[in-house]
């Protein structure tokens, strides 16, 4: 692991449409996100929050600023150097899950660590182990249409961390579960944070970040705020109004 | 109300009706509900306590005369104080709608730094409650509870976004009054 941040965006800035019509999705962003954060970009919809993410994650170039992943400068990267990275390197979990309607659960998990050339037999490993991390060893041969919701999207984030990547990226990731299905992805995200590994989740919803250590919010395209949320705490007696 | 009365002298002395003119505005359908004798009852208990002493009589020619009050140095002080404190996780909405309007009317604070460290302090809660309620499960008496705590934050951080919105779309503050 670097010494210095994961994920670094320099005066990032990426504008849509041309003349009267240009709206700045992203306007000078700097942010720097150190191995092991858990991150949460929220933001009002329209804010630039999904834009963002998808500069970090090297699915989209800035027209202006840097991206730098594990030491590089991902932005200029060719089109073959960033298929390369986003296999390997970024994990994507993406709102609506994208998992292969025939594929097993543990088929879709395996897929991407075969395409970035692990033996069948190694994927095949890796993907158990996922699976079972993620609470569904047992949903292993079932097609994601057998799936409820939040399992699915459960397969996805395992799928996301199968080769190992530097940080995950996940736009929205309960945007289409209901309370009891997030609060198992968000328990898995929990359990992913107290492993180290380095996240990022764009949401709309406090309640969501608020189980994240970091969490900026983004108006207009441009940061306008940045809390650290330390561990523990000890203000909800204040609900109880028994202090005086 | 104490702070809010003593928040809208900031900018110069001025007298009951004029003050409950202010927070009638700042308020709006809720400033309704606002008895007519409360502004001076407040007056007379701040200056009791020596936060306002009596500046003069305005008489004008028509109407009656009004005792116009001004801030002293404790009064000033306490309005920074008030400013500047936490509101708790639980704090009333009109009360901090009735701080924005101060910070911006008074020229003491501003608006949107108050909003972002409100924001700050309702998402620290929030993760509180929301990490406690992730270890602890939703199905049980307990995590009910902190389920209506989890929604009531979710719900404070929803309408501050708005509070941000307003305010920024707002600045430059303090040029004019609530008053219009």
């Amino acid at each position: 692991m670097t010494a210095g941040p994961v994920l670094r965006a320099v005066g990032l800035s990426r504008v849509y449409g041309q003349g009267e019509s240009t709206v700045v999705a992203v306007d000078g962003v700097d942010l720097d996100i150190p191995a092991g954060q858990t991150l949460a970009v929220t933001g009002p919809s329209g804010c630039g929050k999904s834009t963002l993410l998808h500069l970090l994650a090297g699915l989209d170039r800035p027209d202006e600023g840097e991206v730098w992943l594990g030491g590089q400068r991902i932005d200029r990267f060719g089109q073959r150097a960033l298929a390369r990275l986003r296999r390997r390197a970024v994990g994507f979990v993406h709102q609506d899950f994208h998992l292969m309607d025939e594929l097993t659960a543990a088929e879709n998990v395996e897929l991407p660590a075969l395409l970035a050339g692990n033996s069948p037999r190694t994927a095949r490993r890796r993907a158990a182990a996922l699976l079972d991390r993620a609470g569904l060893a047992d949903r292993d041969r079932h097609l994601p249409s057998e799936l409820s919701g939040g399992q699915r999207q459960r397969v996805a984030i395992a799928r996301a961390l199968v080769n190992e990547p530097l940080v995950v990226l996940a736009d929205e990731p309960t945007g289409n579960l209901d309370t009891a299905a997030t609060h198992d992805v968000l328990r898995l995200f929990s359990d992913l944070r107290d492993a180290g590994q380095t996240l990022v989740l764009v949401t709309h919803d406090e309640r969501v970040a608020a189980t994240a250590g970091r969490v900026v919010s983004l108006r207009d395209g441009a940061l306008c705020e940045d809390t650290l949320v330390p561990a523990g705490g000890s203000q909800l007696g204040a609900f109880l109004g028994w202090e005086g | 109300m104490q702070d809010v009365v003593l928040a809208l002298l900031v900018k110069g002395p001025s007298h009951g009706y004029d003050l409950r003119g202010r927070l009638c505005a700042a308020l709006g359908p809720l400033g309704e509900t606002l008895n007519a004798g409360q502004v001076y009852v407040t007056l007379t208990r701040l200056e009791k306590v020596g936060l306002v002493v009596r500046d003069r009589e305005d008489a004008s020619a028509r109407g009656p005369r009004r005792k116009v009050y001004a801030l002293t140095g404790a009064g000033r002080e306490r309005v920074a104080g008030w400013l500047a404190e936490p509101a708790g996780p639980r704090a009333d909405v009109a009360e901090f709608h009735l701080k924005l309007v101060a910070a911006a009317e008074s020229g003491m604070a501003e608006p949107l730094a108050l909003v972002e460290a409100r924001r700050r302090e309702l998402r620290r809660s929030l993760a509180e409650a929301q990490h406690t309620l992730l270890a602890h499960g939703t199905d049980t008496e307990a995590g009910l509870l902190l389920e209506g705590i989890a929604l009531r934050l979710q719900a404070d951080l929803h309408w501050l976004e708005a509070c941000g919105r307003a305010w920024s779309a707002r600045a430059p503050y303090g040029k004019d009054g609530g008053n219009g």
